[in-house]
C-alpha cells in the first residue's frame, strides 16, 4: 500500500469518484488551473477539464448556491470553500437552504452535496485570525447538514468517498496543519468509512478522552506520557461531530467512567459541550468524576504572534495536565 | 501621460515638490515592500503580501485625499496608499516580524492588515469586500453630521464578486454618500484570471448598473491616477455622490509568500508587466522633464533604505506581544 498524505488523500478520492461517476462536478477559487491554494484539487482541471472542474468567482455564496442548483438538478457537485473563515458569506446558502431542502418539501427534493473547506490552525501555522478558525459547531447545530472532520489520510479518503455518495448536504472540514504533516498507508482501491461512526484510536481503562480533528495527535501523545505512569486513557476519534457516535460515547464513558473532551475551538458552546451533554444525561451512575472540557479560550481566533498563539492552543502538554487533573479525582 | 518642459512648475496642478515627494512616497513604499519580502525569505517575517506594482495607483488616490481628515478602509495591498496616509516603515516592520508595538493590531492579525485610528485608517478583516460597506456606513455618518469628508474602500478586482460589493454600490448610491470605491484590478485575483470572475471588460462597466460615474485608469499612471481620483473626492466632497474607480495594476510579485505565480501564468505575460511598472515609468517622465535630475532618483533610494534599515533595527529590538495580553479587548469595559 502506499504511504500517502491527507491533502493526497482527499485529491484521490475526488478523483477515483470523478471517474467513477461523471455526476460529480468541483467548484470553488483556484481549485482549477492552479489545483487549489492547498492542491487538494491538484490534477483535476488536467484531467477533467474546465466543465468539471470550475474555477469560480471570488463569491462563496455563489459557491455554495450555485452547487445547490447543481445537487437539485441532479448532479454531485464539491463546493471548495477557500479557508473554512471565508464561509460566511455562504452560510445563508447552507443553512437556510441546503440544510432544509429534504424537509421543507417533504422529502419531495434532496441535496447531495459536498461542501469542503480547509480549517483549523497551529502555533506555527501563522494563519491568524481569518485562516485558522474551528468554526464546525456553526454548522453542527444545524439539523439537516452533516459534519465531518477527519484526523488522518486514511479516514480522510474513506469518509470523503462516503461524503460523496451520501443523500444529504455534508460539511467536510479538513484540517490544514494535517496536510502534509503525516503519511500514512491508504488503500488505492475504494473503501468507504462511515459517517455517523467515532473510532477508539487507542484503548484505555482510565479515562476516556473524545476528541476530534488535529487535536486527536495531540491527546494521543499526552495518553503516551500517561501511560508511562500506568494511567491508561482510551483516544476516541469522534470523526463526525454530526450525527455525533452516541452509542461509541455512552459504551466507552460507561466503561471508564471519566470523560475528557478536547477540542482546538473555542470551548463555550462548542462540540464538546454536546457530548458532555450526553455523557452527563446517558451515564451519570457510571461517572466517577465530573465531566471535563479543554478547548480554545474566550478569545475570537489564534492570534498572529505565536506569543498569542501558544496561549490559544492546546498542545500535547496542556492536555496532559488536565488529564492528571481528572485521573486523580 | 508625458511630463513636458511646457509644464515647467509642475503638471496636474501639482507643484515641483508635490511630484518629487509623490515619486518618494512610490519609491519607499517599494522598497518597504521589497524588505517585507526579503524578511520573509529569510524566515523571520512568517507570512508577506506585496503591493508592488500597485503604487500608482496608491499614490494617485491618496495625494487627492487631505491626509488625517479623509478616511480610508485598504486592502491588503494598500502598503504605500497607508505610507500616504500617515503611517511608517516602523509600523509596517512591527507588523511584519510579530511585534506588540505593530500599530495595526498588536501582532493578532497577519501583516498587511493595515489600521491606525490616528490617520482615518479603519481596521480591517482578511475577507475580502467586507470593507465596501463599512465604507458606505462611514460615508453615511459623514452626510449625517454634515461633514464632508470622504472615505475611499479599495479592493481587488476579485472582491468585486462578492455580494457585500453589489449591495454596498447599489446602498452608496441611491443616498449619494461621499464614497470612492476604489478597484485595484491586477487581472488576477491569486490564480483565477479576469475573465473568470466577470463578464464585462471593466469593472467600471457595471458603475452604470448601479447608477454612479465609473472610470477605468491606467494604474500605471500615477498623475492620471490623481487626475481621477482628485474629481471623484471633489464630487463626493461636495455632495455629488459616490464613484467607482478602477485603476488597471500589474501583480509584479506572487499573490502572497504562499504562491508562486509562475505555475499559472506565461513567462511572456510576467514579462510584459514589467513594462507597465508603475515606479519606472513615473521616474522616467520625471527625469525627462528635469523634475528630477540625473541621479537623484538614487540619493532618493538610499535615503529610503537608510529609513527602512533604522525601522528594521527598532523592530528587531522590539519585544513580542506579552501572552497574558492574549486575552485582552474581546469586550470593552462596560
Ligand atoms: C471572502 C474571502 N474569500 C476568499 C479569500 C481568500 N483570498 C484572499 S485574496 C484572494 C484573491 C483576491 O483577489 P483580488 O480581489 O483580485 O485582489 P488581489 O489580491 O488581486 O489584489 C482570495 C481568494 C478571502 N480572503 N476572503
Ligand atoms: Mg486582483
Amino acid at each position: 500500500m502506499p504511504e500517502i498524505t491527507y491533502v493526497e488523500a482527499v485529491r484521490d478520492a475526488l478523483r477515483d469518484e470523478m471517474r467513477r461517476d461523471d455526476r460529480v462536478i468541483v467548484m470553488g477559487e483556484d481549485v482549477g488551473v492552479k489545483g487549489g491554494v492547498f492542491g487538494a484539487t491538484q490534477g483535476l482541471f488536467q484531467e477533467f477539464g474546465g466543465e468539471r472542474v470550475i474555477d469560480s468567482p471570488l463569491a462563496e455564496a455563489a459557491i455554495v448556491g450555485v452547487a445547490i442548483g447543481c445537487a437539485l438538478a441532479g448532479l454531485r457537485p464539491v463546493a471548495e470553500i477557500q479557508f473554512l473563515d471565508f464561509i460566511p458569506p455562504a452560510m445563508d446558502q447552507l443553512i437556510s437552504e441546503a440544510a432544509k431542502i429534504r424537509y421543507r418539501s417533504n422529502n419531495d427534493w434532496s441535496c447531495p452535496m459536498v461542501v469542503r473547506a480547509p480549517c483549523g490552525g497551529g502555533v506555527h501555522v501563522h494563519g491568524a485570525l481569518y485562516h485558522s478558525q474551528m468554526l464546525e459547531a456553526l454548522f453542527a447545530h444545524v439539523p439537516g447538514l452533516k459534519v465531518v472532520l477527519p484526523s488522518n489520510p486514511y479516514d480522510a479518503k474513506g469518509l470523503l468517498l462516503a461524503a460523496l455518495r451520501d443523500p444529504d448536504p455534508v460539511c467536510f472540514f479538513e484540517h490544514k496543519g494535517l496536510y502534509r504533516s503525516m503519511r500514512q498507508e491508504v488503500p488505492e482501491e475504494e473503501y468507504l468509512v462511515p459517517i455517523g461512526q467515532g473510532k477508539i484510536v487507542r484503548p484505555g481503562r482510565d479515562i476516556t478522552c473524545f476528541t476530534y480533528g488535529a487535536t486527536v495527535h495531540e491527546v494521543l501523545t499526552a495518553a503516551e506520557n500517561l501511560s508511562r505512569d500506568e494511567i491508561e486513557v482510551e483516544v476516541v476519534d469522534l470523526r463526525t461531530v454530526r450525527p455525533l457516535d452516541r452509542g461509541l460515547i455512552v459504551e466507552s464513558a460507561t466503561r471508564t467512567g471519566k470523560v475528557l473532551v478536547a477540542q482546538e475551538a473555542n470551548l463555550a458552546v462548542g462540540v464538546g459541550a454536546e457530548v458532555a451533554a450526553i455523557v452527563a444525561e446517558e451515564c451519570f451512575q457510571s461517572l466517577d468524576g465530573p465531566v471535563m472540557r479543554i478547548g480554545g479560550p474566550e478569545i475570537p481566533a489564534i492570534p498572529f504572534a505565536e506569543s498569542l498563539a501558544e496561549v490559544y492552543c492546546l498542545g500535547p502538554a496542556k492536555i496532559e495536565t488536565k488529564l492528571r487533573e481528572l485521573a486523580a479525582y | 501621460m508625458a511630463l513636458t518642459e511646457s509644464a515647467p512648475v509642475g503638471v496636474a496642478g501639482l507643484t515641483r515638490e508635490r511630484l518629487r515627494s509623490m515619486y518618494q512616497d512610490m519609491l519607499l513604499g517599494r522598497l518597504l515592500d521589497q524588505r517585507v519580502l526579503v524578511l520573509n525569505r529569510q524566515g523571520r517575517a512568517p507570512f508577506a503580501i506585496s503591493g508592488q506594482g500597485h503604487e500608482g495607483a496608491q499614490v494617485g488616490v491618496g495625494y487627492a485625499l487631505r491626509r488625517d481628515y479623509d478616511w480610508i478602509i485598504p486592502y491588503y495591498r494598500d502598503i504605500t496608499l497607508v505610507l500616504v496616509m500617515g503611517m511608517t516603515p516602523r509600523d509596517q516592520l512591527m507588523a511584519a516580524l510579530a511585534r506588540a508595538g505593530d500599530p495595526n493590531s498588536g501582532a493578532r492579525q497577519m501583516p498587511a492588515h493595515y489600521s491606525s485610528r490616528e490617520h482615518n485608517i479603519v481596521t480591517g478583516g482578511s475577507p475580502v469586500a467586507t470593507q465596501i460597506l463599512h465604507a458606505v456606513g462611514v460615508a453615511q455618518a459623514f452626510k449625517y453630521r454634515g461633514e464632508d469628508k470622504v472615505v475611499v474602500a479599495s479592493v481587488g478586482e476579485g472582491g468585486t464578486s462578492e455580494g457585500d460589493w453589489h449591495e454596498g454600490l447599489n446602498w452608496a448610491a441611491i443616498h449619494q454618500l461621499p464614497v470612492i470605491f476604489l478597484v485595484e484590478n491586477n487581472a488576477f485575483a491569486i490564480s483565477v484570471p479576469q475573465a473568470l470572475q466577470m463578464a464585462v471588460e471593466h469593472v467600471s462597466d457595471r458603475a452604470a448598473g448601479y447608477g454612479m460615474p465609473g472610470q477605468s485608469v491606467d494604474g500605471g499612471d500615477v498623475l492620471a491616477v490623481y487626475r481621477a481620483a482628485s474629481e471623484a473626492v471633489a464630487r463626493a466632497r461636495g455632495g455629488g455622490g459616490p464613484t467607482l474607480l478602477e485603476a488597471n495594476c500589474v501583480r509584479l510579485q506572487s499573490h502572497s509568500s504562499d504562491d508562486d505565480q509562475r505555475r499559472y501564468r506565461s513567462a511572456e505575460d510576467l514579462d510584459e508587466m514589467l513594462r507597465h511598472d508603475p515606479l519606472e515609468r513615473f521616474r522616467v517622465d520625471l527625469e525627462s522633464s528635469s523634475i528630477l535630475a540625473d541621479g537623484e532618483a538614487d540619493q532618493m533610494r538610499q535615503e529610503c533604505q537608510k529609513v527602512i534599515d533604522a525601522a528594521q533595527a527598532e523592530a528587531d529590538q522590539a519585544p513580542a506581544p506579552d501572552p497574558a495580553s492574549a486575552l485582552d479587548y474581546v469586550y470593552g469595559e462596560a
